[in-house]
């Protein structure tokens, strides 16, 4: 089968957006939500009814606290050795005492990974665990929606007090009566954090008037990222902190009175490896102490042999039974029964009924099939049980009996509980590694393909034999299918974890495998090939011919530099910059390559002529003119070397020169309108400037100014019925602007009322609309009538300036400039550079490719989920609408990108006089550049997944990098339609 | 006659790199508190003026590029006048280039302008001692395959090699190791200054080793 270079990179990109999805399906697990919390008000469940008429439990409320006050200290980073191993005795005596003798019960909370704070708090408060989905779910929003113990207790009028890490006053915004949060900022501060804790304590005894006191120490933390844990320094800590520890478990004592006992919390919220630092899964990092104390729990008679292994998710729970609370909705946690273990048998079995209740809604709420699930089918038999355990008790039987009896339900319960949650935190805590396994080999296989046809696609015929019927009928390609799908029939049947890929039907996952295996095949016949063609001495000079030009140089650098900097988290963070530099990198050599044309040719004129004759007639080696490179030639040859003595005259020579610089110098404007990435993005930036309200007028005049220069730009291409929608478009843009009342127009000073600006944002679309159906009615025109390419560039044009208009619609005010300086740089480049220059179409395309992405950063954009722009998805919508919210969030993010790449297009379409080939070049060339970053870093991904940045850096990037796969398929969809007519031309 | 050429300008180089590590521990005696990253700046001022210097003693003292004719004194002041203007619009050309690469435009001018010094003094300097006020015959060493001499290959690659430095030199800055290198322009004056020392040392050698290729032709 013949494919055109353009139609195979684009089926690639499918391909590969396919691998994508499975990689990112895989890598972020759905986590296990119930209904928000505003309606999660449902009554708590009575009693199971005994059975049998007349009777009647009597227990429908919640049951009331256990505890009066509650402390809980949370020591960051406290590993369980610090406390129950050979460090505690030598440094925590009064807590060692408290746990071996005291009345006490210790455990051994296990975190499950990342172990970072942030997720920590959020899983001990809420019992759930906190995947990165849900961080995109509450975009922009840093506080805490779900279902949480601390806003349970605060809607159950319990006062809370909080001094520590200041997380949680994030988390927990208007939450506290009080509190006092410090930043975890300087890690080299190791007795300031603390003390800024410890001073509010004596105080905070002393007084009644609190229910809950949440204390969040952050030093040890700090001294364990900076020494480890055995450096010298942790052993005064831990001393500081048992100090404090008995200080609040004497004052607790003696406040004591006869109602209700007090209890106290220690807990840590991961702990550390054993060079200081956590995020990971190793042992240190996720097994934590949790001590309960209190004087209502039985003094202990010899010492326990070993703390018992709970969940960290499990202190929720257990609080909201202590203070009487409903357990949160999303909470997986298992109530930690000796806790509970001196009430009556009646009572805890109330408290594990509550806690069996409430996991098995979450359970119904979250999987269709939860009748089957092991654990529901227990929870159900012991609900039984404990109706009948009821009916006995209400008939007065107080015997040993009944006491036995209760004892066996309560088993039954608890191994309920345990499978329940088991079955719940399976679906979250882990990542999906078949799914990604076998969307990151897809995605290999689509880029190791690509690259091996790269010599092919970029031929002057752009097309070549894709051999599809002998892999299809190769024995090795029947292997292959078979293999595989053992494999995943092994997989699936042994994984305990659930996995996407095999929740699929036996077709698609069938499907899938042959797939896998016939990119196979195609990778290993095309290598075959090559190996041939290499063996066979090559028939003409030419191949071997292969002259690097500086551009050239600089593209390849550039490109294994940007791929190879995504390993690292700050290059992550600060991608902005990397794009800047290569993009200003690129201007200079663009000015030297102008500087050595206009300067260096006239001297060897003759010379060159004769190559150029050269050139044409046998093709050669172009490189015998000493005192020229000419850039390289690489593929179209007829491209480069024709004659430099028309190369440019008069002002246009200098203007020509000047073209460099004036890019740079917008380039250099654009970086100072919007600060981004991590940190630099506090330094005060000129957007901020403009969009504060005293600036109004300067933002209403830089708004008009840049609108007008957007139609002077665009319209020169366009024919008389869009120029004059474009006009009406742009100042629709204008009043929409002003009717949100981000600009004023010059005749109105007085506070207007601010509406949506529906009507205006509407009025525009209908331009914008009409404005494209105008250029796409060019575009079938052409395609179905005449192959004539002025109505076709007429019509892409046509397209192009829509979606400027859709552009300039969507960004805010204060970014207008960004879109004036994208295609004023567009304007420039295309008259002074490339056409003059007459680089190949791959080249323009990796240019093309790189101003997109440094325009995705000027606009304001960086590698965090914060800075996307939700705004944009509102614009002349009344109400939030999902589809085209967030089409047009996705085009307002992207647009940068997106408008570049269209602009590409039209550059090539324009160029198709000079090289038939070019769009479809292009096409590959944009697929290429796409695909390489992407397969580079979802092993890169894959293989830091445990990394401390995984969710705060890794992971949003990750997402970035999966919706620009699937626009630029798009994109390059768009590009094989538009390469469609002259595909035939080319042939002969 | 080449050797013995070619042995001049590896003197001339060692000598050169030897200034750079004389700028970089002498003054530590003469001084206090002086350091590289400490005070940057003085490093800066120091650096520039010995490279600066030393080129131009060698250069009085080598001629390397024998003119033929005598000229006035007053043609020589002239000339010398048009190297200052020459060397001070090259400061602030790349002080400009600097800050279009991201540099802060009014913040830390101090330290790009110095920055911009060494840089020049790297670079342009030494083509105003070879080459002179002459234009053209810089673009014309700075095209490919168009030096005329070893002294002409020794200059292309110093300073491409000067260039390249602060350019990677820029790399280390947006990682978040919080180190006194990683501060503007500690990183990129020493990665220029790196640059410049490997240049120095690999012109000589790789003139040697591809001495058979090398055909200077005269003008």
């Amino acid at each position: 089968m013949r494919l055109r270079s353009g139609v195979f990179a684009s089926s690639c990109l499918l391909v590969q957006a396919l691998g994508v999805a499975l990689f990112l399906r895989g890598f972020f697990p759905v986590p296990v939500r119930s209904v928000p919390r505003r309606e999660a008000r449902a009554d708590p469940p009575a009693e199971p009814a005994p059975p049998g008429p007349g009777m009647v439990s009597n227990w429908t409320k919640i049951p009331p606290p256990l505890f009066k006050k509650v402390v809980i200290v949370l020591i960051d980073a406290l590993r369980d050795d610090f406390v129950f191993g050979p460090k505690g005795k030598q440094f925590m005596p009064y807590t060692t005492q408290v746990v071996e003798k005291g009345t006490s019960y210790s455990f051994i909370a296990e975190a499950k990974p990342p172990t970072v704070t942030m997720p920590r708090i959020k899983a001990l408060m809420t019992g759930s665990i906190p995947g990165f989905i849900d961080v995109v779910v509450n975009l922009n929003s840093p506080a805490l929606l779900d279902d949480n113990l601390i806003w349970q207790a605060k809607t159950a009028g319990k006062r809370i007090i909080f001094y520590g890490d200041d997380t949680w006053v994030k988390l927990f915004p208007k939450h506290f009566v009080e509190y006092d949060g410090t930043t975890s900022f300087f890690v080299s501060d190791f007795t300031e954090v603390d003390d800024n804790v410890t001073r509010h304590l004596d105080r905070v005894l002393k007084r009644e008037d609190w229910d809950l006191l949440i204390l969040h120490y952050l030093g040890l933390d700090h001294i364990g990222h900076m020494t480890g844990p055995n450096s010298p320094l942790v052993g005064p800590k831990l001393r500081e902190m048992d100090n404090i520890l008995k200080k609040i478990h004497i004052s607790l004592i003696s406040k004591e009175e006869a109602s209700l006992p007090n209890l106290l919390v220690v807990c840590g919220d991961h702990g550390m490896s054993e060079t200081g630092s956590h995020g990971g899964s190793s042992e240190g990092e996720v097994h934590t102490p949790l001590l309960f104390i209190s004087s209502a729990f039985g003094k202990r008679s010899a010492p326990p042999a070993q703390p018992e292994h709970v969940q960290q998710t499990d202190l929720a729970s257990t609080l909201a039974i202590g203070l009487g609370l409903p357990i949160s909705r999303n909470s997986v946690g298992n109530l930690i029964l000796p806790v509970v273990g001196g009430k009556t048998m009646r009572e805890q079995l109330r408290f594990v009924h509550l806690n069996g209740f409430q996991l098995s809604r979450l359970l119904q709420e979250n999987t269709p099939a939860y009748e089957k699930d092991p654990g529901y089918e227990h929870f159900k038999i012991a609900e039984k049980s404990h109706g009948n355990w009821i009916k006995l008790y209400l008939e007065g039987n107080n015997s040993e009996i009944l006491l036995n009896l209760g004892k066996k339900v309560l088993k039954q319960y608890l191994e309920a509980l345990k499978t329940l949650s088991s079955s719940l935190s399976r679906q979250v805590a882990q990542y999906d590694m078949y799914s990604m396994m076998v969307g990151t080999v897809i995605i290999m296989e689509v880029l190791i393909l690509l690259l091996l046809s790269v010599p092919k696609a970029l031929s002057k015929r752009a097309e070549f034999e894709v051999p599809l019927s002998p892999p299809l009928f190769s024995l090795l390609f029947y292997l292959m299918c078979l293999m595989l799908c053992a494999v995943h029939v092994i997989v699936c049947t042994s994984a305990e974890s659930l996995c996407y890929f095999c929740s699929m039907s036996w077709l698609t996952a069938v499907g899938v495998m042959m797939l896998i295996s016939a990119l196979m095949c195609g990778i290993l016949s095309a290598v075959a090939k090559i190996l041939e063609n290499y063996r066979l001495p090559p028939k003409n000079p030419v191949a071997s011919s292969y002259s690097w030009s500086e551009i050239d140089v600089l593209i390849l650098a550039g490109t294994i530099g940007h791929v190879l900097s995504l390993g690292a988290s700050s290059f992550i963070e600060e991608e902005h910059q990397t794009w800047y530099f290569l993009i200003n990198t690129l201007c200079l050599v663009l000015c030297q390559e102008l500087c050595r044309n206009n300067f260096l040719l006239k001297e060897c004129d003759p010379q060159h002529s004769t190559n150029v004759k050269q050139n044409f007639d046998s093709i050669e080696e172009s490189s015998e003119c000493k005192n020229i490179d000419i850039p390289a030639a690489s593929n179209s040859k007829l491209g480069k070397a024709t004659s430099s003595s028309e190369f440019m005259k008069g002002s246009d020579k200098w203007i020509s020169l000047a073209t460099p610089w004036i890019i740079l110098i917008c380039c250099r404007l654009l970086r100072s309108l919007n600060q981004t990435g991590v940190q630099w993005a506090h330094r005060p930036d000129f957007g901020h400037w403009l969009t504060s309200f005293e600036h109004k007028s300067e933002l209403s005049f830089l708004a008009a100014v840049s609108l007008l220069m957007i139609f002077v730009l665009v319209q020169r291409r366009c024919s008389l019925v869009s120029k004059i929608a474009m006009a009406l478009g742009l100042l629709g843009v204008y009043s929409y602007r002003s009717a949100i009342g981000n600009v004023t127009f010059p005749w109105q000073h007085g506070g207007k009322d601010i509406s949506k600006g529906i009507t205006e944002a509407r009025f525009v679309y209908v331009f914008v609309l009409g404005i494209v159906f105008t250029g796409t009615k060019d575009l079938l025109k052409s395609q179905v009538i005449s192959a004539d390419s002025s109505t076709k560039s007429t019509g892409l044009w046509e397209v192009y300036s829509g979606l400027v208009l859709l552009a300039a619609l969507l960004f805010r005010p204060h970014n207008l400039p960004v879109l004036v300086f994208c295609l004023l740089i567009q304007t420039m480049m295309t008259k002074y550079i490339w056409i003059p220059l007459k680089f190949d179409a791959a080249q323009i395309t990796i240019m093309h490719y790189w101003f997109g992405q440094a325009f995705f950063y000027f606009q304001g954009n960086s590698n965090g989920i914060a800075t996307v722009d939700i705004s944009a998805g509102f614009v002349g919508l009344d109400s939030y609408v999902e589809i085209p919210a967030i089409f047009l969030t996705a085009f307002a993010t992207y647009a940068g990108p997106f408008l570049w790449a269209v602009h590409l297009l039209c550059y090539l379409s324009s160029e198709v006089r000079r090289n038939s080939a070019a769009v479809g070049h292009g096409c590959f060339c944009y697929a290429l550049m796409r695909s390489i970053p992407v397969a580079i870093y979802v092993v890169l991904v894959t293989g830091l997944r445990y990394h401390l940045f995984i969710w705060s850096v890794f992971s949003p990037k990750l997402l970035y990098e999966g919706v620009h796969v699937f626009i630029t398929a798009a994109v390059c969809l768009f590009f094989t339609t538009m390469d469609q007519n002259h595909s035939y031309k080319v042939q002969d | 006659m080449r050797e013995a050429e070619v042995r001049r300008l590896l003197a001339a180089n060692l000598l050169c790199a030897l200034a750079v590590v004389l700028a970089t521990l002498g003054p530590a005696f003469l001084l206090d508190g002086f350091s590289v990253l400490g005070t940057h700046l003085t490093w800066l001022c120091v650096c520039s003026v010995c490279v600066a210097t030393l080129n131009i003693v060698l250069h009085l003292v080598l001629k390397p590029n024998q003119s033929p004719k005598r000229r006035s004194f007053g043609h020589k002041i002239s000339r010398f006048l048009k190297c200052c203007i020459y060397f001070f619009m090259s400061c602030i050309l790349f002080h400009a280039i600097i800050v279009l690469y991201g540099a802060p435009l009014i913040e830390l001018v101090t330290e790009t302008f110095l920055f911009a010094v060494l840089l020049s003094t790297f670079t342009t300097l030494q083509c105003l001692c070879l080459l002179g006020p002459n234009i053209q015959a810089w673009i014309r060493v700075f095209s490919k395959n168009g030096a005329m001499s070893i002294w002409e290959s020794s200059l292309q690659i110093t300073s491409v090699c000067s260039i390249l430095g602060a350019w990677f030199g820029a790399f280390p800055i947006p990682l978040d190791w919080d180190r006194p290198w990683q501060v503007w322009p500690i990183s990129c004056s020493l990665g220029a200054t790196f640059g410049y020392m490997a240049g120095l040392i690999i012109a000589p050698l790789w003139i040697h080793w591809n001495r058979k290729q090398l055909t200077y032709k005269s003008r």
